[in-house]
């Protein structure tokens, strides 16, 4: 017993010093133009020295020291009767009202940079709830739900480019463009299931990042293509000069320019796109087509044997998904002016997935809360910038541990018969 | 006489070097409760997945009420109104008896996305009626009490009727069920063969019957087919069956 631990405890130990030691002992400085390694400083050395012996006795006394820590509650884990009570659907809807209040008001008291954050915040928070879609609702693994997004953005952005065509116009375009797109992709697809599935999706989701790089006539390559014009208010433009023919806000209300009325704008605009996608999606689950995305989930072959068609409800499922990325998308492109390849790599697709299973599939008020810490984090903790896939990995695993359903998991809304 | 709404003709299956079922013949008649017997492994299973088009039969002749469907993928058949049950019941766990019964009803409700978005009246009626309809067949299979239950939470006897009920929501003509006594006790098994009845006589459904349990085959048959190995060993009316020595023989094996 006791050699088998200090077997174990041998080699993490060691297994502590090999990756820790490439990591943080070794530092790359640029001199001139040459880059150089360098060793870290004893410091940092003797704290990885000593983060190994610690983890030697870690597992070598693991038996004795966990027997003593069972007494201490570790992670304080929810009760069951608070987390049914957070999971019920009625409560959802509360809390989701009291959030939308807050975003109202939001504006108006933060300042410039946490509108900003805001808006950002929002455009994932419309992602996820696309994708919940596909992945919470219909329970297809889509790996590539980027690529929708990039359609949309670069629908927005090209038909302002070539054509000059406005945001309010290219919107339901952008929409309908990503839903094409997914409709397109899911009709040789989705007769694959599971990992073949999520493969697939991955490549489509590369295929189109890779050809908007390539299709430099078109869409400028690796420069993207900039200078979007900005969304306006019924004509009126949120710019300091108008351009000729149209007129600004201030000037219309007659009141001093301030930049941050089109932060404020774009933040509004992002809002109601997010409240439109609630409200759909809210309906869908409770019309024929959401009780059958969930009835698929769990027996397809039973749906068959009903008469169901199992391609159209996951076609349906993916297209729409695709539609909300679309929304997000072009939203996107008009908020940062510019749009390139390298927005839409596959770390965003991963991201976006994050948002979904941390919140619990399925579960509309999970999305918004996994969307808020997701982008949030890395905003406050700037200065770990560096580390920032370590904590995404420490959270993800952490989750796994505490609460392996997601943040809040959904309790869908159950017709009941009435007697 | 009434007419035949299902005939086979020379239906055969084969899984590479395995001919699972070779030349088996069927013909139904509309009203009646059909069974299919034979020992484990004959080939029952397998001729259902064939007829409801989850199997691609090798050859044959499937006519259902004269047009051929064979062939077919599985949900097309099922529009044809051929639904069936499972030998290991599938329904939907995690959703409520109630909710079974509205999924069943897909292609009967109002689907329009738009409709069901700015729920329109005629959506509304449409899900109205919809709950009605799921209400009346749980009373019929004596359900009402559980509506609103997870299904996967409910007795197995129960659950069994939660199928057949779930198939009636389709508007079925003919009803294939596979197995359904099982793993049932006598009282239900008495129950199952009163619902059955029901179905032939009040709904007019015709039922073909796969079934171990020879006392209740035996009393609700109208026709019964014998298969043994893949192949048709004999068929007729259940006392010829009873009184059939090649299919004791099959049965209880050579004396």
């Amino acid at each position: 017993m006791i050699t088998k631990n200090l077997k174990t405890a041998f080699f993490s130990a060691l297994l502590v010093m090999a990756v820790a030691y490439p990591v943080l002992g070794l530092k790359l400085t640029t001199v001139g133009i040459k880059l150089e390694v360098q060793g870290a400083s004893p410091a940092m050395l003797w704290t990885i020295v000593g983060c190994a012996i610690a983890m030697f006795f870690w597992q070598l006394l693991r038996g004795q020291l966990s027997s003593v820590l069972a007494q201490v509650p570790s992670l304080p884990s929810m009760p069951g009767k608070a987390s049914d009570f957070l999971t019920r659907p009625a409560t959802q809807r509360w809390v989701i009202l009291g959030l939308v209040m807050v975003a109202l008001a939001w504006p108006f008291f933060g300042s410039r940079g946490a509108v900003d954050i805001a808006t950002l915040i929002l455009i994932y928070v419309m992602l996820g709830l696309g994708l919940n879609i596909v992945v919470g609702l219909a329970g297809l693994l889509d790996l590539g739900y980027v690529a929708f997004y990039a359609v949309g953005a670069y629908s927005y952005a090209l038909l302002a480019h070539y054509f000059g065509w406005s945001f309010w116009i290219c919107l339901p375009i952008a929409g309908l463009m990503s839903a094409t797109f997914g409709f397109l992709l899911g009709f040789p697809v989705l007769r694959l299931r599971g990992d073949y599935l999520a493969i697939v999706t991955l490549g489509f989701g590369e295929i189109i990042r890779i050809l908007l790089n390539n299709l430099t006539w078109l869409t400028g390559g690796p420069n993207g293509i900039g200078s979007i014009p900005k969304p306006s208010l019924f004509g009126l433009s949120f710019d300091r000069r108008a351009e000729e023919g149209m007129q600004t806000f201030h000037e219309y209300f007659g009141v001093a320019y301030a930049s941050i009325n089109k932060v404020i704008f774009l933040y509004l605009i992002a809002l109601v796109l997010v409240l439109l996608t609630l409200f759909v999606i809210n309906r869908l689950l409770r019309m024929p087509l959401g009780r059958a995305w969930e009835a698929l989930r769990e027996d397809e072959i039973a749906c068959r044997a009903l008469g169901m068609n199992p391609t159209i409800i996951k076609l349906s499922a993916f297209t729409l998904g695709a539609c909300f990325a679309g929304f997000a998308g072009s939203f996107f492109a008009a908020r940062q002016g510019l749009v390139s390849p390298q927005s839409f790599t596959f770390i965003e697709s991963a991201i976006i997935l994050a948002i979904v299973v941390l919140g619990g599939m399925g579960s509309q008020l999970g999305i918004i809360l996994a969307a808020i810490v997701m982008i949030l984090l890395p905003e406050l903790a700037r200065e770990f910038n560096e580390y920032r896939m370590l904590m995404f990995g420490a959270l993800m695993v952490l989750m796994m541990i505490w609460r392996p359903q997601g943040l809040l998991p959904m309790q869908r809304p159950h017709l009941e018969l009435k007697q | 006489m009434s007419r035949p709404i299902l005939e086979v003709s020379g239906l055969s299956m084969r899984f590479g070097g395995l001919l699972a079922v070779n030349g088996v013949g069927l013909s139904v008649n509309e009203k009646q409760v059909v069974s299919m017997i034979g020992p484990n492994g004959a080939g029952k299973t397998t001729v259902f997945n064939c007829l409801t088009g989850f199997y691609q039969p090798t050859s044959g002749n499937i006519r259902l009420d004269g047009e051929q469907i064979e062939g077919l993928p599985g949900h097309k058949i099922a529009r044809k109104g051929v639904v069936r049950t499972f030998q290991n019941v599938r329904l939907f766990k995690e959703m409520t008896a109630v909710e079974n019964l509205l999924v069943a009803q897909h292609r009967h409700l109002n689907t329009n996305f738009f409709a069901g978005l700015l729920k329109t009246p005629a959506f509304r009626r449409s899900e109205r009626e919809a709950m009605d309809y799921a209400a009346h067949w749980l009373e019929q299979v004596n359900l009402t009490d559980f509506a609103n239950r997870p299904a996967g939470t409910l007795a197995y006897g129960q659950q069994r009727r939660l199928e057949i009920a779930r198939c009636m929501m389709t508007r079925p003509r003919i009803l294939m069920l596979d197995e359904p006594a099982a793993g049932l006790n006598p009282r239900e098994t008495e129950n199952l063969k009163a619902l059955i009845g029901l179905l032939r006589d009040q709904h007019n459904v015709t039922v073909l019957l796969i079934e171990h349990d020879m006392k209740l085959v035996m009393s609700i048959s109208d026709h019964i087919y014998v298969i043994n190995q893949g192949t048709p060993l004999a068929n007729g009316r259940p006392e010829q069956i009873r009184d059939n020595p090649d299919v004791i023989k099959a049965y209880l094996g050579e004396a």
